[in-house]
């Protein structure tokens, strides 16, 4: 289960990316991250496994406290976080099988890591991930001779392949078109089944998120302002995530904080002229 | 009609444009073009004053004089055997010292490598660059012949030093554009420093560095031909020796056999570096 408990962001260059954000992820549910470019959603994905050091607050996954940890015992844990990126971000001059092990560097030697030399249930593992994810028999492709479908296949195996308790994904269809966007945001919901894990997907394609998601974490200008069911996001939900205020006369109970609901009468009237209400 | 008035004002007053200049202003460009004008003719004159028409006649009859004597190249069997040694003394220096200079280049350049060497590491590292390259190649090569004496022990302690400053800089420059996503994924699956350098960072490196050795040989052959002529090693030692006995016949063929050595070696560097990039 990962836990975040007040989690906030200060860039050096004094932007609040997050404002203390708090939530709870287990089980197998589907987690979308939706929101405006630039409220924080991939800085809060990056803040789980510490690629970006958080300001304050804590992050903690299956009780081990992630933000308490120095780097050594940082890089123990993020063996059992798999990440995803938007842009892959594979070794492009590597073959898919070095793509893949490479999420099982966290347990082999460096002298192993040098030789490629990894433990054969290791590979094994990797050519049955492969297999999953639709990529038989591509082992000894290089990444770049790869389409984006299949590079973003290579990334999901490579995370996979960790065998991780939770699996973030940032922006995972971001870099792929419609029809791949729904194979990769497939594939990410039938792992998470398959495996019993949950997972966290930053997404700015609404309609993705609805389909695939369980339930949905809505970030504005760094703050939380939308969590709960899929079910429950409506055209009033959406509006306060995207433009920071509700439509006037509606609510729902999952609004994280409630200020961000309240509408001043300035505020209602223009809203009113703008959807013709 | 208040408009067109506004515009017209505009139009007469503050649309005329002119190319803006990178001095700032555009008297300060023709100050400096004016200068440097001044400064040629100020040279030329200062230099010729005490150059006399005679003087410049009697110049170009000893150069043609000389170049009589050069041809044809004096190729007596013995000459021959002198040069083919002291060539091989020659490649072999540009060998090793590209090999030894290599070697001592690769920790620096990767210290000096700002996105994955730590701050002070960096700074250090970039600081023997700048000094590295500081000193031109005969001045090192005089010093190294007084600290280790005349012979090619020196030449190569030269020719190594020099490739450091070249190559830890432009290798570090490489290793500055790789792509950073690759190794970003490598750290997010937990693999320590040494593995995210091998797994991810090397390998987008590794034909520059193929490609950056080669030519740095090529350099380096052209360099140990120079480098006998201060005691250093190599073909220079017999160019050198040839001119002060008045031998132009043999200076001559001395003189092919480098430029026939050095084309040799640029174009099989030139071959290599299309292969590998």
């Amino acid at each position: 289960m990962l836990e975040v408990t007040n989690l906030r962001k200060v860039y050096p260059t004094g932007d609040e990316a997050l404002t203390g954000v708090s939530t709870a992820i287990e089980g197998n549910e589907i987690v979308a991250m939706i929101g405006p470019s630039g409220a924080g959603k991939s800085t809060f994905i990056r803040c789980v496994n510490k690629l970006t050091e958080p300001t304050d607050g804590e992050v903690s996954l299956n009780g081990t406290e992630l933000t308490a940890l120095d780097s050594r015992e940082m890089k123990a844990a993020r063996r059992n976080i798999g990440m995803v990126f938007q842009e892959y971000n594979l070794v492009e001059r590597h073959t898919v099988m070095e793509n893949v092990l490479s999420g099982r560097l966290g347990y082999v030697s460096n002298w192993a890591a040098l030789r490629r030399k990894f433990p054969q249930e290791d590979v094994e593992l990797a050519y049955d991930i492969l297999e999953t994810v639709g990529l038989g028999g591509m082992e000894n492709k290089r990444a770049d001779e790869l389409s984006g479908g299949q590079r973003q296949r290579v990334g999901i195996a490579r995370a996979v392949v960790q065998e991780p308790t939770i699996l973030l994904a940032d922006e995972p269809t971001s870099s792929l078109d419609p029809e791949t966007s729904h194979a990769v945001m497939e594939l990410l919901t039938e792992i998470a089944a398959e495996r019993n894990i949950p997972v966290l997907i930053n997404i700015h394609e609404v309609h993705l998120a609805v389909e695939y998601a369980d339930r949905i974490l809505g970030l504005h200008d760094g703050t939380l302002v939308f969590d709960g069911p899929t079910t429950d996001l409506d055209e009033n939900a959406k509006d306060v995530i995207y433009r920071g205020e509700a439509i006037a006369g509606e609510s729902s109970s999952n609004f994280v904080d409630e200020s961000d609901t309240v509408t001043d009468d300035a505020e209602r009237t223009e809203r009113s002229a703008i959807t013709g209400d | 009609m208040a408009t067109g008035d506004r515009h017209a004002d505009v139009g007469s007053t503050d649309r005329t444009w002119r190319r803006p200049t990178a001095f700032g202003s555009h008297r300060l460009k023709w100050a400096v073009y004016v200068g440097a004008m001044l400064f040629v003719l100020w040279s030329l004159v200062s230099l010729l004053s005490g150059v006399s028409l005679g003087r410049v006649l009697t110049g170009v009859n000893n150069g043609v004089l000389l170049l009589e004597a050069m041809v044809p190249p004096n190729t007596a069997s013995e000459n021959v055997d002198r040069v083919v040694g002291y060539m091989g003394e020659t490649i072999a220096m540009a060998f090793v010292a590209t090999f030894t200079g290599v070697l001592i280049s690769v920790p620096i350049a990767f210290g000096a490598a700002e996105n994955i060497a730590p701050r002070p590491i960096y700074y250090l590292n970039r600081g023997i660059i700048s000094i590295t390259r500081a000193i031109d190649e005969l001045i090192i090569a005089i010093i190294a012949v007084k600290a280790v004496g005349v012979g090619p022990l020196a030449g190569i302690i030269a020719i190594s030093y020099l490739t450091i400053g070249f190559f830890s800089k432009l290798f570090a420059e490489d290793i500055e554009d790789i792509d950073m996503g690759a190794k970003e994924a490598i750290d997010a699956a937990g693999a320590s420093r040494f593995q995210t350098l091998v797994y991810a960072v090397i390998p987008q490196v590794a034909p520059r560095f193929i490609g950056l050795t080669v030519y740095r040989w090529d350099i380096n052959i052209r360099s140990s031909t120079i480098i006998g002529i201060v005691g250093a090693g190599g073909i220079g030692t017999l160019l050198l020796r040839a001119f002060e006995r008045y031998e132009f016949d043999f200076a001559a063929l001395i003189l092919f056999s480098i430029i026939a050595v050095v084309l040799v070696g640029e174009l099989f560097s030139a071959y290599i570096r299309r292969r590998v990039q």
